[in-house]
């Protein structure tokens, strides 16, 4: 057989889609990661750390409150907007959660990130502002709020045990229940986007939000929602890291912003949005906790760790992340 | 054709309302800015006429030194604005721009020159980079610079891992003061005695560099065709594109600018505070001001309108209401509120435009 009939009799399920490339860059990055990392061990300290289940779970624990951001905001990226306010929506439910205590706690939390998500979506939606700017305004006012009801130092109110049980405890010793909460919000948003007409109202938004409006869809109210949700999941996180550090402090949020989109984006997911699968995401986040942790494993330092990282995205959206040239 | 049958009068009425209709479609583009100015003399006249020692060059000088960094960041966000790009790389730059002055802005004059013009080099470089990943590698500027910044700020913490250097002690009195001692420092203009210069010499020098940046570097960048082009990318690329116009120069010189500008604003932090740091969140707290200044002074997010010019008076909207912070009895942890309050208040008057659009689809873009 000559070769281009063999490319001919190619089926078509096994050629790479554009939605599909992403997601086999980023398993085979993560896969590559592990293979480095491993080798770094082996020839330094003889042993193999990585590869270790232990080891393995106990870096996606960690993962699971990126994870849950990101989940939240690749709905908003998806929309073609942006999230800005993340990091003191997730301060602000994990302070309230902590001060309201009791079994009210969880609620408190989720309806604190709830509220800060409807007022964004407020303003992006039916005032029009600018995602970009709107969420930046609401950060600094959430800030400014949580900065000045704690006085500018940590509460001295601790986490429940509900929120340390979900945070820290393992189902059996081994499994942790912070993944299971990661793996749940994984699957409502899986099912949101795939199986909702909220979902693929999402995606027409992002693609044409004038199409979508003339199609029937209430644009306004879908971007209303989905910002709700992804204020919603900051606040999830913002409880379980409480409980993972037993107690809210400021500042706890600020490291999970730029990651969450770094990791959504390395999914394959269209920073314009309209494009994008969750699969992607996933693989995004548990890439980026990988990379931090070979990087912590091999001592290096901030400067060389911000280098990496940089070169990292690029290198990733070189491969498949490349826009269209403008042709008129 | 139509001039030659209307009456001398008519034409003449005709002229003065096209004239009429055309000052008041200049005042109509100027909004944005004419209001954010309206704002900063109304919050600084406020904030001087409650200060103990109002009034007085000192105070003049002080304000003007605090507010030069935002103001160059300011502008050096615009430019990637106007093309409905985003740079988040701009503190970055900045951070790395001021740690290589608190390395090499020392010394003997010529040193101190080789040092300034390195600074510079440096970042309109990383700016180029910035363009060169978003023209050849076609990713999104948002991402990209999100990517190159952790870069740049990389090697800013190679040069400075702690806070520390120095750079020279009286060049850095000179252009954190009024234009006297910058003449008395340096021995010109008969010490700063010289009769035709006592009208100027209250004038803080930081003003003087920021009102030349603009006139040497911003205004003659607009009137050139890669200027020009800049705006045409921000109203439509496809149709930039369709005309001919140069879209890859164009992008490219609006990273570089922006690369510019936040390097000039890095220096000049070097020179006011002695040193260089290498501090992420201050990189990132520049980026996201630098974002909310260039909305306050008029510039759309969207691309197309704006001018650095009105970026530089949002930047002291911003640092006026951190001033009149400092004189009321407010406690300074309320500070970040009022200021978030302040950006809400001033983007959301702009969702009243909506209730004049006469079409509901003019709302998407």
């Amino acid at each position: 057989m000559t070769r281009a009939a063999a490319t001919r009799n190619t089926p078509q399920a096994y050629r790479l889609g554009p939605d599909d490339k992403p997601v086999v860059f980023a398993a085979g990055f993560v896969l590559l990661i592990l293979i480095v990392g491993t080798g770094y061990t082996l020839f330094t300290q003889g042993s193999m750390p990585l590869l270790q289940p232990q080891y393995l779970l106990q870096q996606l624990q960690v993962g699971s409150f990126l994870g849950i951001v990101a989940a939240g905001l690749m709905l908003v990226i998806l929309l073609g907007h942006i999230d800005l306010s993340v990091p003191w929506t997730l301060t602000a439910a994990a302070m309230m959660a902590t001060a309201a205590g009791g079994a009210w706690a969880l609620p408190v939390g989720l309806g604190i990130g709830l509220l800060v998500g409807a007022i964004n979506g407020l303003g992006v939606a039916y005032l029009r502002v600018p995602s970009m700017i709107f969420t930046l305004g609401v950060n600094a006012v959430m800030r400014g709020l949580m900065v000045a009801h704690t006085g500018g130092f940590a509460p001295q109110t601790a986490a429940t045990d509900l929120m340390q049980y979900l945070a820290v405890a393992r189902i059996g010793g081994v499994i942790p229940v912070a993944l299971l909460v990661w793996l749940v919000v994984s699957i409502v948003v899986v099912v949101v986007l795939t199986r909702t007409i909220l979902g693929r109202a999402i995606y027409a938004i992002g693609n044409r939000e004038r199409a979508a409006y003339l199609s029937g869809i209430q644009t306004n109210r879908v971007i209303l929602v989905a910002f709700a949700l992804s204020g919603a999941m900051s606040g999830l996180a913002g409880v379980l890291l409480a409980g993972y550090s037993t107690k809210a402090y400021q500042g706890m949020g600020d490291a999970y912003l730029l990651p969450a989109i770094a990791a959504v984006v390395i999914g394959g997911t269209n920073i314009l949005g309209g494009r994008g699968r969750y699969l992607g995401t996933l693989l995004g986040v548990i890439l980026i906790v990988l990379l931090n942790s070979v990087l912590s494993i091999m001592q290096m330092p901030e400067a060389g760790r911000q280098i990496i990282y940089g070169t990292v995205i690029i290198a990733m959206l070189l491969v498949y992340g490349r826009g269209n040239t403008v042709t008129g | 054709m139509s001039d030659a049958v209307l009456t001398r009068d008519a034409a003449e009425a005709g002229d003065a309302a096209r004239r009429r209709g055309s000052l008041g479609l200049k005042l109509q583009q100027q909004a944005g800015i004419l209001g954010a100015l309206a704002l900063f003399i109304v919050l600084y006249l406020f904030y001087q006429a409650n200060h103990p020692r109002g009034f007085t060059g000192q105070i003049l000088i002080q304000n003007a030194n605090e507010a030069f960094a935002l103001a160059l960041i300011a502008m050096a966000q615009t430019v990637p604005v106007l093309m409905a790009g985003l740079d988040l790389s701009v503190g970055a730059v900045m951070t790395l721009s001021g740690c290589i002055a608190s390395h090499l802005v020392n010394g003997t004059p010529s040193e101190i020159a080789l040092g300034i013009a390195t600074c510079i080099g440096v970042s309109a470089s990383c700016g180029f980079i910035n363009g060169c990943v978003v023209v050849y590698g076609r990713i999104q500027p948002i991402i990209a610079t999100l990517a190159t910044s952790a870069i740049y700020m990389g090697f800013a913490l190679i040069l400075r891992p702690t806070p520390g250097g120095k750079v020279h002690e009286d060049l850095s009195w000179a252009l954190t003061n009024d234009v006297r001692e910058f003449a008395l420092t340096f021995g010109l203009f008969e010490n700063g005695e010289a009769a035709w210069l006592q009208p100027f010499a209250w004038v803080p020098v930081p003003l003087v560099l920021l009102g030349l940046i603009v006139v040497l570097i911003w205004v003659p960048f607009t009137r050139t065709v890669t200027g020009r082009t800049v705006y045409a990318i921000g109203s439509s690329e496809g149709a930039a594109y369709m005309s001919g116009l140069p879209i890859n120069r164009a992008k490219l010189a609006a990273f570089t600018m922006a690369g510019l500008f936040a390097g000039l604003g890095g220096l000049f932090l070097a020179l006011q505070t002695s040193s260089g740091n290498a501090d992420i969140p201050q990189a990132g707290a520049y980026t996201l001001n630098s974002i909310a200044a260039v909305v306050i002074g008029g510039t759309s997010l969207l691309g197309g309108t704006g001018s650095a010019i009105g970026s530089v008076i949002g930047a002291l909207v911003l640092r006026t209401i951190s001033f009149n912070f400092r004189i009321f009895d407010i406690a300074p942890l309320l500070q970040p509120l009022f200021e978030g309050l302040v950006l809400l208040a001033a983007v959301s008057l702009g969702g009243l435009k909506l209730l004049r659009l006469k079409n509901k689809l003019e709302v998407f873009r």
